[in-house]
């Protein structure tokens, strides 16, 4: 793709993320903003799945449990009170740097926790590393064992962010401050921030998917395809598939926990549906709508699915109406909405009808 | 000097004994063509070379370095490079694009400098860009850069596939079987490529049934039956070598 | 620990062993005539147990199972015929998604039927409170029923496939399904059927563990990932394995009470099955070559 289609797209998405904004700030319903931030986040975990599915061509069923690690890590150190650990030295040392700080909780009571900053930094770190050490047996699997395998990471978390008390168990973790960012601008749920953090969360995906529209038209990004189409050959050609398909692994789990990790701060909780299973093919079906392999796809469809989602538009239907969103999608539109396939469809009904006749 | 070393290559499938002893060198420079009925272990053989398969027992040396025990992609980084029997062509990806694929080991932007779009990577791209097209036009097919490479005639995707090769700026070029459901003048445009090629300073080994184009092309033919090497002579003295004969059509 | 609890473990690891060998048979006849793993088969389980308990309300207990099973054989049907039947060589991507599609739907169809609610179907002989003593390990005669239920299943199984001829189709389609198209035997005609015969197993084994297990809605998907665990550890595919490699699972799940909390019962399972899966795919009992010449 040619450098000037890449801006035009990207000043396009640009000026709909403003728009956006104004079309409430005039209608009058400001308060759908807060649905429209909690979308960005999830589809920064959106974008980052399309390019492992749709680009590296390797499913993962599990990627909500990338999501809730992030989450509940950082909300796990932002609340949970070091107090009683505060002369070791390395704490001394962590409130040195400015990485633990005291605060005042809900009932006024002093309580050490760690700095949001380095919360985030931690989740992400240890992200990173659970990435890697699931992701290198996972990806040497396929079709229906890398499904499975990662389906079973989800459920892990799942179970493991379930039943931990110091997790909350299945109230989750909640009272989690806000996350600062520069000149008094916090990431929090309050209405007087909300047009802030409605851009603060779509710069990062604008920036994200700068980052990925970069990658898929560069060097790694056609490697990442010749993977999908045909591994063996791409070996040949020197592509050292393992690497490239545990890096793009690692690069969408790191996208999904950030989004954990802002929606934490954003939402002030974080409770064990995040991590269901659910959840994990909710965005699974949200790429396949958007096409596979379609970055601008997958974060049309993030948006308005999840929006619709979080409006609760769908009612109690919610979870059945993505089910069969991802039954219809597969069996007459495989390649996305615009290639629609009903063809296969209309062709083998007729057929049968003119074998009876 | 040998470009190529083959010494006393094993391997099995279960009870199959698919290469059994075979040692050979390639020269450099030459074109080698590999012959032997159906099932006589060629293809083995070239998945051996080329690291798809790990020998059982023996060794493979290519410009003097073992390659027998590395990973398989770190083959194409050596030099060699290898076309496929039956055509492994990227599908849903531009025949430009399929050949921009065989310069990924002569470049070496990451993922953290493509995703900023560092300007090394923008000269790089540009660069593989060219030599792709340079190729293509070098195999007369540039004018089908733009089109989806699985959508091509049969004969063209084996010319991508070749120019795919080519463009790993290989030392030696794993052909197998270049002609097979080629016609008759696109197997001689073939022979004309393989020969072009040569000529570039690469050196060639070969698979080939078409018996004419072998004769005609190749400077020495190995011969491969049940696993085993039975001949291994010029061209000429192949063709008259009374165990190759009997092999072939039978006592 | 004395005897007496180690049998009493031992005992209801067995009872849920023979529980997953069925749901792992389920999975595995669907994998040999069309080579796609149904991540639905945890919902038929659901469905028979759920149907089996309305009916129930009706009509007497033998008779609510036999047209329980017979409502979730049409309902697997269907599922097939719906579709899957009309699609065109669809990639294992493809398939993958809309059997998961087709679970979340189904699950949340039986949702709005049933509501959140817990049912069981009532012991089929016998109470909660009487249990055989057995050397003093106390059993409960439901964990006959199933143990018993499952060994026939099993074994029928075994010999539909083996000796009739509908069976023979069938074997024939799981390992070479042009080459069994071209003799004559309908393979469309045999998937179908397979999803049948798994909806009905999976049925079955919902109706004979509901009383001591109870369901619910969403029952279903552990039950599927532990079958699948199973069928893996087996080696996908072959069903004799599948019924040793579920009692060793539920054996083991049993004991690891000891060494966790009941709430990671699951993770115990989930691992195993990541390991193995890293370790070796092809099973305990399958051999790799084999595994490779399967189409993924």
């Amino acid at each position: 793709m040619n450098t000037k289609k890449k801006y035009i797209q990207l000043s396009l998405f640009l000026s709909i993320i403003i728009f956006i904004q104004l079309l409430t700030y005039f209608t009058g319903c400001e308060y759908h903003l807060t649905q429209l931030t909690m979308s960005a986040y999830y589809c920064l975990l959106i974008i980052g799945l399309c390019l492992l599915m749709g680009y590296a061509g390797q499913i993962s069923i599990g990627h909500a449990g990338f999501f809730a690690i992030g989450g509940y890590i950082s909300a796990f150190l932002t609340t949970y009170d070091l107090s009683q650990y505060k002369d070791k030295t390395i704490l001394i040392l962590f409130s040195k740097i400015g990485a633990a700080l005291f605060r005042q909780d809900l009932y006024g009571g002093k309580v050490l926790n760690f700095h949001p900053w380095a919360a985030a930094l931690i989740a992400i770190i240890l992200t990173i590393i659970i990435a890697i050490l699931i992701g290198s047996p996972v990806l040497k699997l396929k079709g229906h064992y890398l499904a499975m395998a990662t389906l079973g990471f989800g459920i892990i978390v799942y179970r493991i962010v379930l039943g931990t008390e110091k997790f909350g168990a299945a109230d989750g973790i909640s009272d989690i401050p806000p996350f600062p960012l520069l000149f008094g601008i916090e990431v929090n749920g309050k209405p007087v921030m909300r047009v802030w953090n409605y851009y603060i969360s779509w710069s990062i995906v604008f920036i994200t998917m700068t980052f990925l529209i970069n990658l898929i038209n560069s060097r790694v990004g056609r490697a990442l395809y010749a993977i999908h189409g045909a591994e063996d050959a791409s070996r040949a050609m020197g592509v050292d598939t393992r690497e490239y398909k545990l890096k793009t692994f690692v690069l969408s789990a790191v996208l999904a926990s950030v989004g954990g990790i802002f929606l934490t701060h954003y939402n002030g909780g974080i409770g064990p549906s995040e991590a269901s299973v659910i959840k994990s093919v909710k965005y699974v079906a949200i790429v396949a709508i958007g096409g596979m392999a379609n970055l601008w796809g997958s974060l049309v469809m993030g948006l308005i699915l999840n929006f619709l989602s979080l409006r609760g538009y769908f009612g109690t239907y919610d979870d059945a109406v993505f089910g069969a969103i991802l039954i219809i999608i597969m069996l007459f539109a495989p390649e996305g909405l615009l290639k629609v396939k009903l063809f296969d469809f209309i062709k083998y009904v007729s057929f049968r009808s003119k074998k009876s006749v | 000097m040998s470009l190529l070393e083959v010494k006393n290559l094993y391997k099995s499938f279960g009870g199959l004994q698919a290469v059994c002893d075979v040692s050979f060198n390639v020269q450099d420079g030459m074109i080698k063509a590999l012959i032997g009925p159906n099932g006589a272990g060629k293809t083995t053989l070239f998945n051996l070379i080329s690291g798809v398969l790990k020998p059982d027992r023996g060794e493979i040396f290519f410009n003097g370095l073992p390659i027998h025990s590395i990973p398989q992609y770190k083959i194409a980084s050596y030099g060699i490079a290898r076309t496929f029997q039956h055509i492994r062509l990227f599908p849903k990806m531009t025949s430009l694009e399929n050949i921009m694929i065989g310069r990924h080991t002569h470049t070496k932007a990451g993922f953290i400098s493509c995703m900023l779009s560092l300007p090394f990577t923008w000269k790089e791209e540009k660069l593989v860009r060219e030599k792709s097209m340079e190729l293509m036009k070098f195999l007369g097919v540039s004018e089908l850069a733009s089109i989806d490479a699985l959508s091509l005639s049969y004969g063209q995707q084996r010319i991508v596939e070749l120019a795919r090769a080519l463009a790993c700026e290989p030392k030696l070029l794993l052909l197998d079987e270049p002609a097979a459901g080629l016609n008759m003048r696109e197997t001689r445009e073939m022979g004309e490529f393989i020969s072009k090629i040569r000529e570039m300073g690469i050196t060639v080994l070969l698979v080939e049934h078409d018996m004419s184009l072998v004769m005609k092309i190749s400077d020495e033919v190995l011969v491969l039956s049940y696993g085993q090497k039975i001949a291994e002579d010029n061209p000429l003295s192949i063709q008259k070598n009374k165990e190759v004969i009997r092999v072939y059509l039978g006592e | 620990m004395n005897t007496q609890l180690f049998f009493q473990y031992f005992v209801a690891g067995v009872t849920y062993g023979a529980i997953y060998a069925i749901v792992a048979i389920g999975f595995n006849i669907i994998y040999n005539t069309t080579g796609i793993i149904n991540f639905a088969q945890g919902e038929f389980v659901m469905l028979g147990a759920m149907t089996a308990v309305t009916l129930n309300n009706f009509i007497p207990l033998p008779v609510a199972i036999i047209l329980a099973v017979i409502i979730t054989i049409i309902i697997g049907a269907l599922i097939e015929i719906l579709f899957i039947r009309w699609l065109v060589s669809p990639s294992v991507l493809r398939m993958i998604i809309i059997t998961i599609g087709l679970s979340i739907v189904i699950r949340e169809v039986a949702l709005h039927i049933w509501g959140d609610g817990i049912y069981a179907l009532p012991y089929f002989t016998g109470t909660a409170l009487k249990t055989l003593s057995v050397g003093g390990v106390f059993i409960s005669p439901q964990i006959l029923w199933v143990l018993g239920i499952c060994s026939i299943t099993v074994i029928i199984l075994n010999l539909y496939f083996k000796y009739t001829l509908m069976g023979r189709k069938m074997r024939a389609c799981a390992s070479n399904r042009s080459a069994a198209r071209l003799c004559g035997i309908n393979a469309k005609n045999m998937v179908t059927l397979s999803f049948m015969l798994s909806a009905g197993i999976g049925a079955i084994a919902g109706c004979i563990v509901s009383p001591i297990t109870y369901v619910q809605y969403d029952s279903g998907t552990p039950l599927a990932i532990k079958g699948f665990t199973v069928a893996i550890f087996g080696g996908l595919g072959n069903s004799m394995a599948a019924v040793v490699a579920g009692l060793i699972l539920g054996i083991l799940e049993s004991f690891s009470i000891w060494l966790m909390p009941t709430a990671f019962k699951d993770v115990i399972s989930i691992s195993i099955l990541l390991f193995i899966l890293f370790v070796k795919p092809s099973g305990i009992f399958g051999n790799k070559e084999a595994l490779n010449l399967k189409e993924f």
